[in-house]
Order: C-alpha cells, then sequence, then structure tokens
C-alpha cells in the first residue's frame, strides 16, 4: 500500500466516525482531536476503524502518535513495513 | 390484527416523515425488527415493531407527513389473540401528506451486461430488493456477483440514502432540533424542582485497572473509563432505585429497566442522550460495543426508536470538553441527570499522606418530588463506591 492510499484509508475511516467532516477541510498537520472535535469515543472508534482497514493494532500508549494525518500516515505505514 | 402506528419519540414530537418502508406486504416481521424509517425532529429514526407477525399492508406511503398515531401499516399477529402494540398512542388522525419530499434516488433495474455471471440467489435478491446488477461488483470465482456483493449495495445506498436526507435537511433539522430541546429544557425548568449535589471521585483504582487491562486487549475490545461511569450509575440504582423512572401524573414510575440515556452532543448543533437499555444486566464489553456502536450511529444521524424513547435516566459526560464540572438539566419526564467532568490531576489525601490522584466531579439533579437530597448523596455514594473496586464492575 501507497503513502497515498493508506492517507486516502485514514480519511475514510474519519469520515465514518465524523461523517460531516469534508475531507478537503482537514489540515493534514493539525491535531484531529481538536480540530475536527473527536471525543474519546470518537477517537476510540477512530482506533477500531484504523485496525480493520489497515490491520494495524495500535496499543494506547501510542494514541500520542496519531494526533494528525500526517502523523497517522506516518505511524502506520511504519507499522506496516512500507 | 394489529395497527402499527407513527409512534410518539419524545413527549413533543407531533408528526414524522416515513422516508422508507424495510419491509413489504407478506414478510415476516418479529418483535424488536426495525421495519421503517422516520424522519423527526430529533433525525432519521429506525422504528422498531413491537408485535410479531406478518405484514398484511402498507398504508402510509414514504414521503408523507403523518400525525404521530397514525396507522402505517397492518400486522397480521402470529396468534390473532396476541396482545396489540403497547406503544402509548392518541387516537389516530387523518393522514395528511405534506410536500413530500423526493425518495432517494434509485436506479431503475436492469440486467448487467451479458458476460457477468450472478448467482441464482443473488439474483433473486436484486430483484427483491431493487437492485441494478450493472451497479454491482462481483467478487465471487470469475467475478461472480453474490449474495454479499448484492447486500453490500444494499447497505452502502441505504447509509448514501440517510446521509443524503440528513445532507437535504440539515438546515431545518438544526432548527427543529433546537426547538426540541427548548421545549424540553423549559419544560423540565418550569416543572421540575431540581436539587443539585456534587463529590469528587478518586478515579485512581479505576484508572490503573483499566490501564492494566487495555494493555492485555486488542483494540476492538478495549475500554474507556466512560463505561466505567455508566456501569456505576447503572449499578447505583440499584440501590437508590427512585433515581431511574418517570415523574406521571403526580407520581413516581419507577422504569421498566435501568436504561442510561447517554447525552451526545452534535458538533453540527444539538444534543440527543439515545439510551443503552438494561445497563445494569450487561458487561462492561458489551457496555463498550454498544457505547461505540450508538455514538457512530448518532453521528451518522440514524437511531431507533426505543433508543430515543426509552431512558429512565440521563448520564452526560463532559470531561472531553474540558470542565470540570456540569450540572445537567434532567429530561423529562425521567427524574435524575448524572453528571461527569474532566478527569483532573488532584493533591489527595490516601492513608494520611497526601498523593496526586486522578479525581473526577460526579454531580448529581434529581427530581425534588420524587426523591430528597439524602436519598440523592446516598445515590452519589454508592456511585463513589462502585468505581472503587473496577474489577467487579
Amino acid at each position: 500500500m501507497t503513502r497515498d492510499e493508506i492517507r486516502q484509508a485514514v480519511v475514510r475511516v474519519l469520515r465514518d466516525v465524523a461523517p460531516e467532516v469534508r475531507p478537503d477541510a482537514i489540515d493534514p498537520s493539525a491535531d484531529l482531536r481538536d480540530t475536527l472535535d473527536l471525543d474519546s469515543v470518537d477517537f476510540m472508534n477512530f482506533v477500531v476503524g484504523l485496525h480493520a482497514a489497515l490491520g494495524v493494532d495500535v496499543p494506547e500508549a501510542d494514541y500520542p502518535k496519531l494526533a494528525s494525518l500526517d502523523d497517522c500516515v506516518r505511524y502506520l505505514a511504519a507499522k506496516r513495513g512500507e | 390484527m394489529a395497527e402499527f402506528r407513527m409512534p410518539s419519540l419524545g413527549a413533543d414530537m407531533e408528526q414524522g416523515t416515513l422516508v422508507e418502508w424495510r419491509v413489504r406486504p407478506g414478510d415476516r416481521v418479529a418483535r424488536g425488527d426495525v421495519i421503517a424509517l422516520v424522519e423527526t425532529e430529533k433525525g432519521l429514526i429506525e422504528v422498531e415493531i413491537f408485535t410479531g407477525g406478518v405484514v398484511e399492508s402498507i398504508v402510509i406511503e414514504p414521503g408523507a407527513t403523518v400525525p404521530v398515531g397514525t396507522v402505517l401499516a397492518m400486522i397480521r399477529g402470529d396468534a390473532e389473540s396476541s396482545p396489540a402494540e403497547p406503544l402509548p398512542t392518541p387516537p389516530p388522525a387523518a393522514a395528511e401528506p405534506q410536500h413530500p419530499p423526493a425518495a432517494p434516488p434509485r436506479p431503475p433495474p436492469s440486467t448487467p451486461a451479458p458476460h457477468v455471471r450472478v448467482s441464482p440467489l443473488a439474483r433473486r435478491i436484486a430483484a427483491e430488493l431493487h437492485v441494478d446488477l450493472a451497479t454491482v461488483r462481483g467478487t465471487g470465482d470469475a467475478g461472480t456477483i453474490t449474495k454479499a456483493d448484492v447486500e453490500r449495495v444494499v447497505a452502502e445506498h441505504t447509509v448514501a440514502a440517510a446521509a443524503w436526507a440528513a445532507r437535504a435537511g440539515v438546515r431545518d433539522h438544526q432548527a427543529s432540533m433546537r426547538k426540541v430541546i427548548a421545549a424540553a429544557m423549559a419544560r423540565s425548568k418550569r416543572d421540575i424542582p431540581h436539587y443539585y449535589l456534587a463529590t469528587q471521585i478518586d478515579m485512581g483504582r479505576a484508572l490503573s485497572w483499566l490501564a492494566a487491562e487495555n494493555a492485555k486487549r486488542p483494540v476492538s475490545t478495549r475500554l474507556l473509563p466512560a463505561v466505567l461511569l455508566l456501569r456505576a450509575v447503572a449499578l447505583a440504582v440499584r440501590e437508590v432505585p427512585e433515581m431511574n423512572g418517570f415523574w406521571i401524573d403526580g407520581e413516581f414510575r419507577p422504569g421498566p429497566g435501568v436504561h442510561v440515556g447517554v447525552a451526545i452532543s452534535l458538533r453540527q448543533g444539538g444534543l440527543v442522550a439515545p439510551a443503552i437499555h438494561d445497563v445494569d444486566r450487561k458487561t462492561i464489553e458489551e457496555l463498550m460495543r454498544e457505547l461505540l456502536d450508538l455514538v457512530k450511529r448518532t453521528r451518522a444521524g440514524v437511531l431507533r426508536s426505543s433508543e430515543v424513547s426509552d431512558a429512565t435516566i440521563t448520564v452526560t459526560n463532559l470531561g472531553d470538553q474540558g470542565v470540570e464540572s456540569v450540572f445537567g438539566v434532567i429530561y423529562p419526564p425521567q427524574v435524575a441527570l448524572v453528571g461527569f467532568g474532566r478527569l483532573v490531576e488532584r493533591p489527595w489525601v490516601v492513608d494520611g499522606t497526601v498523593a496526586a490522584r486522578s479525581v473526577v466531579m460526579a454531580s448529581l439533579a434529581a427530581d425534588h418530588r420524587a426523591s430528597d437530597g439524602h436519598r440523592g448523596g446516598r445515590f452519589l455514594a454508592a456511585i463513589e463506591h462502585l468505581l472503587q473496586t473496577p474489577e467487579a464492575l
């Protein structure tokens, strides 16, 4: 999977958790929880969705590494060995 | 013969728009099945049926806006002596279709290109559900379209239709949801003599237990503090049952179960508090799954009728918004609302020495007609006590 494909998958999961979010309105370097106003349940759904979409089980201790969209892509690509 | 009527999904609902039937005449239905999609001020609601039987006839077509209590369909009961639908409904009024919105677009049925193979079962299901096979991508052997492929397209269509409907009416929805909240909250403050109590609860044990559990668990079964709080409230109700139920016609009526309404604020504005049923009788894992699912469906704008109408007590958790305490407004006719603020580290005296502990402010807004401060205090104390043994929750 390319980084672009990972990015698209992350955006799909985000849209599933927060359907009102417009993909083109996501600032890739901004904190997702802050800018999209995700609560702890939304964030948990996001992490569960990432696992289903990309097969990466993110441990709780690594949640801070999923802060922005860019962070998510970097972290997930590394975990997938890509 | 039972009548399936436009349900009352809250005291302030007067009418609803039938968006879609999930059944057709001749279909067998069981109690609890979702059989129709209805649009209300609270958004799209999947309406469940409370009797089993066979759909005899559809009375109201999609697009019609009808008053609460209007007969929507006739159901032939499994045994004609079976009890009729127990939903409290006013006498039926005449149906008055008002500006039916256009139905979500659905492609006309057609046949796929000749080289595409379709399993017989998939073909039959596609015909029944009016799915155009040309729009289905086959994932079976040699690209054969299977039953699962057809069902996937149907699911996507349903979600798209719901999203479409929600988008089309987003401005209207916000305005009407604001009105519903205004009416309920004004009624609450006018009629309910609230009293308020609060206490700080040490969450040290609960959070240590959670961290240790979550380190062992795969992401799909990991737990959030919110689920421990919900469970503690539900179990505390066993000790102080007068917090769980309704004040109706000058008297307290106990809830038929412990159905905890979870206040969820919508990012586009507004608030809903759908219920998780029987919180006192479910495992913590079941509750976590249901909470995740409930919040996701609330965000997508599709809830079930039993979820929007059954709550017997409400919990609001404003910790994520950063506030330390919240004193809620009771959702009538309920008699209590429990609020939790943000988890904060505070100096805390444990065994005679000061230590840093995570604490949460728990508050209770309760109806003074149904209970007194003494009992309310017992209730908060029970919640605190339960949270000290998280492994038993």
